[in-house]
């Protein structure tokens, strides 16, 4: 970015109220412990403290910061669930990324990397933890690394990190995926889960965050609760890094306050490319929003009525069919399943080809198709199943009128082919 | 009084065996692939004794009796790990 375009952005920033905490305005400014200094300041810990560590954790409940990774549960919580055990814990700070479409933790770790080992090493001391793991995609190991080997040089630790490349595959991401990964190098989910925070790495308490959620807390231990809820809304507070992708002209990860127009977010990535007629919100195990509705509506789960899960919006235009894109979507994460479980490895296969049948007009055992979709829920070691299920029920209701095109042998899409990321396959 | 009891599959162990759904059908049905669905996980007392029987002859010993509480919490386990 030179210097004009870097002006016109910061005078864009002010025209539109936008807000940057994680991510400098400068795409290309320097990752560097220099900067991040010069940025932020040093974070200060007294983990001896009890004091200061209770006087942390109501500062970071009062804050009302959530998780990131998808499940959006409080973080405060989560931390003091540790504290209620008494063997040393273990830190992970997760960013396996397992979500094909999303970019966020990727794109942090790769432009603030300080702001997620601040985070986490917080998050130790205020856990009483001395060892942290960093889990992170392959596509960012190098500057995790380089990062790693300022602090080193610096001294700035006490707890000893180690950073580890993370698994593929859509469920490695899932907490006890990858402390199953940590431990033993084997990342599916664990079953019959002793909550992570009782029993997880080597038997110990786990505390298993994601790196967005880390690095926010880095700013809530720098900055305060009341700091973080200047933006965003009174139910939901702060910033949220989304991946934009789809039909936008310019996808990409933006930092985006909570609460914002829809239709603003999407002018972030230089708005629709074509007419859009619905949009995917959180994930792939997310949930299609119509567009009359959601362009109007706050980025907020309140105002879209649905969970924003890990932050990823995906715009399908009025040109592409929404039956095909679920089809392909589905045979997707059918084929991710870690086929531990039996309704989730024999459901999920049939459930897609009975959508495959749809997406290509021929004839489907529709009821068949939405009662597995309604028994696969709930029946599975980890959230695989009920995420797709939610996801194929979001689709059959908002794109209903298409599939009874499909169900009577026609396509109302001048695009056949559907576009919507998955990591491999052919174009259904 | 005693709180009542709540059956709860191991879904990594259990392989389908159907051997639950045979001794104790007024609780459990199998679906399309021969894997247990519990419509209502709490067990009647006067099914105790069949509940029993069936957590002991499932052959993956997949199936388990909890105390209802235990088997409440069990639940939210699942729903509180983030992704």
């Amino acid at each position: 970015m030179n210097p004009t375009e870097l002006f016109n952005q910061r005078a864009s920033d002010e025209a539109t109220s936008r807000t940057r905490r994680l991510l400098a305005p400068d795409p290309w400014a320097s990752a560097g412990l220099a900067t991040h200094l010069k940025d932020h300041g040093a974070l200060e810990h007294h983990p001896t403290s009890e004091r200061w560590r209770m006087g942390m954790l109501g500062e970071i409940e009062r804050a009302g910061l959530v998780g990131h990774g998808g499940a959006a549960f409080p973080t405060g919580q989560k931390l003091r669930a540790i504290l209620d055990h008494r063997r040393k814990p273990f830190v992970i700070a997760n960013g396996t990324e397992g979500e094909p479409a999303s970019m966020k933790d990727r794109v942090l770790l790769a432009r603030a990397p300080h702001l997620v080992f601040d985070g986490a090493a917080l998050a130790a001391s205020l856990v009483g933890a001395d060892e942290i793991f960093i889990v992170v995609h392959h596509d960012v190991r190098e500057s995790v690394d380089l990062a790693l080997a300022e602090r080193r040089e610096a001294r700035l630790d006490r707890v000893r990190f180690r950073v580890m490349t993370a698994a593929d595959g859509f469920v490695a991401g899932e907490a006890s995926a990858v402390v199953n990964w940590v431990g033993r190098g084997v990342p599916i989910p664990l079953g019959k889960a002793p909550r992570m925070t009782e029993r997880g790495l080597g038997g110990r308490p786990t505390l298993v965050h994601n790196v967005e959620t880390l690095a926010h807390l880095a700013l809530v231990a720098r900055h305060g609760a009341e700091w973080f809820r200047e933006v965003g809304t009174a139910e939901e507070p702060g910033t949220m890094l989304v991946t934009l992708a789809g039909s936008v002209v310019s996808p990409g990860v933006f930092e985006v306050a909570i609460g914002t127009r829809m239709s603003d977010v999407l002018d972030l990535a230089g708005g629709p490319s074509a007419p859009i007629q619905a949009l995917l919100i959180g994930g792939y195990f997310g949930t299609w929003v119509p567009a009359p509705v959601a362009l109007s509506a706050p980025f907020s789960t309140a105002g879209l009525g649905v969970g924003l899960g890990a932050g990823l919006i995906v715009a399908l235009s009025t040109t592409g069919c929404g039956v095909r894109e679920t089809a392909r979507l589905v045979r997707y994460l059918a084929s991710q399943s870690a086929g531990q479980c039996g309704p989730c490895s024999f459901g999920l296969p049939a459930i897609a080809e009975q959508l495959e049948f749809l997406a290509h007009g021929m004839p489907v055992r529709f009821d068949d198709l939405t009662r597995w979709v309604t028994e696969i829920e709930g029946r599975g070691a980890c959230g695989h199943p009920d995420g797709v299920a939610r996801h194929i029920r979001s689709a059959l209701d908002v794109f209903g009128d298409e599939v009874s095109e499909h169900l009577e042998g026609r396509c109302s899409a001048s695009e056949r082919r559907a576009s919507l990321t998955i990591p491999m396959g052919e174009p259904l | 009084m005693k709180s009542p009891l709540v059956l709860r599959i191991d879904r990594i162990r259990c392989d389908g065996r159907g051997t639950c759904a045979e001794v104790l059908p007024e609780l459990i049905e199998l679906d399309h692939w021969g894997y247990p669905i519990i419509a209502n996980g709490s067990v009647p007392r006067d099914l105790e004794r069949l509940a029993i029987a069936a957590v002991e002859l499932c052959p993956k010993m997949a199936l388990e009796l909890k105390a209802a509480e235990e088997g409440a919490r069990s639940v939210s386990d699942r729903t509180d790990e983030p992704l």
